[in-house]
């Protein structure tokens, strides 16, 4: 299976990246190379294979159920939360107007 | 006078805590070692005050009849994907460029508790993404060695290349680093050093830059298997904030090595004998057979028969786990934001995403994004996790015939800059011995077995069942008290 120029501007305005065209201009080929190459593995019958979910077996823990379990991710941390962000108003993220 | 630089984990630590020197003296010599190896940009950000502050505590510590922790004046670098509290972690990105964490690791706290230092940040491949230390927005990182005759600079191999060309140029006697594909062992082969990633939860991921999630682990790259073990117990350990941590005792590996390997086998793997491996890999693998039969080793082979599909089913997983992990990237709570003029907010996630990101990050989440998308995710996703259950099978059968296995870590030796920066997939078969561990969540380590005819490191690869990191450890220290590698890189820094 090889992959268009249109496929690949769709890809990455899904993955919400912009490509000029001199970006696709190399990123096509490449992803067709990295594509056929990776399409050896249908040669794998794997018809009574289960895919894998977890590397190591291990079952999802429950944390305890009380507030700030540990204090390191539990709440009132608005300003240390807010310290990396490019703008942040009022106590909350900012962002460009969403909704006219 | 005792140059401490020269020094590795274990005799620092044995000498401060006997009073032979001071943890201030031993910080002292490493921060000037790292100040004079700028030409190497193996840092991306140095934190000698950080170094000589954690050193001041062990030595007041020290003098007031305290006890000391397993890395107690050990001053060592830091890879720039683990957060560090109000030191810049960027995972070698311009999107991070300038985040500075309001937490502290769950590895990196569990170095410091343990009496360790920090000289500094250690470049790496942007987001861990990359075999030669070619994709870091801060620039390349030099190997220390060069090939006989050569002027050219080598790779330091990859993800972790800062770590591993600190390492070897003793300008930290440890690093850590994570190993996703064999991100600490390619480099640590690279550079004549050893490194371990251990069995998949063994250290928490808490706090490290996500690539793969399935994948990623830490650990350390030091210069020698002892001290690798010491390191090793101090990063590990069970961590509620970590959902995949293992809630398992850390054994006492380092008290526990034995090389005396009578009783134990030795796997090698035949689909491992690929075509274009070099002739000197090939030696090396002969002579590591070698070294661990003197040990008292049987050696069988084993049959690994879905290697071949490791390195495209890793080129599916980890790329869809990528995409998913750098979505947190939008401009919007952390790093870098790019707002054109009048844009609106998918205009600003795209001008950001576009800005900050390098191109072996792009490739990777466009290739992820695809195979994850309706109408592809059977044929490739799906189908790549049944491969994954597959090797993971070929590695329980060969554990039920051996204790552990050993394989060349790389197929060739470190190459030049710019060699492989053209050909992405050129660049990824260098992963060809490494990643079926990775993907198995099995422990794995490199040691350095020599050199080669141009005078450049080639490591050997011990890979063991999960949570038996002790035979990984055991066979490496069977190699490296045979191989009696002590040659080091000249200094041209």
């Amino acid at each position: 299976m090889s992959v268009t120029r249109e496929q690949v501007a769709k890809i990455a305005s899904l993955a919400r990246i912009n490509l000029d065209e001199g970006d696709l201009d190399h990123m096509v080929p490449e992803f067709n190379n990295i594509l056929a190459w990776v399409e050896q593995l249908g040669e794998v019958d794997t018809s009574s294979v289960e895919p894998m979910t977890a590397v190591i077996p291990q079952k999802l823990r429950l944390r305890d159920d009380v507030v700030d379990a540990d204090p390191l991710t539990g709440g009132g941390k608005r300003d240390a939360i807010l310290a990396n962000a490019p703008v942040a108003e009022h106590g909350f993220f900012g962002v460009p107007k969403v909704i006219e | 006078m005792t140059d401490f630089t020269q020094l590795g984990i274990k005799a620092i630590r044995d000498g401060v805590a006997n009073g032979d020197f001071t943890a201030v003296e031993v910080a002292e010599a490493f921060n000037a070692a790292v100040a004079d190896a700028a030409e190497l940009n193996a840092f991306i950000v140095t934190t000698p005050d950080y170094a000589l502050e954690a050193a001041k505590k062990v030595d007041a510590d020290r003098a007031a009849g305290k006890q000391l922790g397993s890395m107690a004046g050990v001053p060592i670098g830091m890879k720039d994907l683990f957060a560090t509290r109000g030191v810049q972690t960027s995972a070698a990105s311009h999107i991070l460029e300038g985040f500075k964490p309001e937490y502290e690791s769950t590895v990196s706290q569990k170095l410091w508790d343990a009496g360790a230092g920090m000289l500094g940040k250690l470049n790496l491949d942007q987001f861990a993404m990359g075999s030669s230390n070619e994709t870091s927005y801060f620039g390349n990182v030099a190997n220390p060695w060069k090939a006989r005759g050569s002027n050219a600079t080598l790779a330091p191999g990859g993800s972790s290349g800062g770590s591993s060309a600190a390492v070897a140029a003793r300008i930290a006697p440890a690093a850590t680093g994570t190993d996703t594909g064999g991100s600490i062992r390619q480099p640590a082969a690279f550079t004549g050093i050893t490194g371990i990633k251990p069995t998949y939860g063994r250290c928490s991921r808490w706090g490290i830059v996500a690539f793969a999630s399935s994948l990623d682990q830490a650990g350390p790259m030091a210069r020698s298997v002892e001290d690798c073990a010491i390191m090793l117990e101090a990063m590990s350990g069970f961590d509620p904030k970590d959902s995949t941590s293992l809630d398992m005792d850390v054994p006492a590996w380092a008290a526990s090595l034995d090389a005396n390997l009578k009783g134990k086998t030795v796997g090698i793997p035949k689909e491992y004998r690929m075509d274009g491996t070099d002739e000197e890999i090939l030696k090396s693998w002969d002579d590591g057979i070698a070294w661990l039969k003197d040990a008292g080793a049987d050696v069988v082979e084993v049959s690994l028969p879905h290697t071949k599909y490791a390195l495209p089913a890793y080129y599916i997983v980890a790329p869809a786990e990528a995409s998913s992990n750098l979505a947190r990237y939008d401009g919007v709570r952390y790093g870098l934001r790019d707002l054109p003029d009048g844009a609106g907010l998918q205009d600003m996630y795209a001008a950001t995403r576009a800005a900050g990101f390098g191109d072996e990050v792009k490739r990777r989440i466009l290739i992820g994004t695809y195979v994850l998308s309706a109408g592809f995710y059977d044929a490739y996703y799906t189908q790549a996790m049944k491969v994954r259950t597959l090797i993971q099978k070929d590695f329980e059968a060969a554990f039920e015939q051996c204790d552990v296995i050993l394989a060349p870590t790389t197929p060739t030796a470190a190459f030049a800059l710019g060699e492989n920066v053209d050909d992405p997939l050129a660049m990824y078969l260098n992963d060809v011995f490494a990643v079926p561990a990775s993907l198995a969540g099995l422990p794995a380590m490199s040691v350095p077995a020599g050199l080669n005819k141009d005078g450049l490191p080639l490591g050997l690869q011990l890979i063991g069942p999960a949570f038996d990191e002790q035979a990984v450890l055991n066979a490496g220290l069977a190699i490296e008290q045979r191989a009696g590698f002590t040659a080091k890189p000249e200094k041209w820094w």
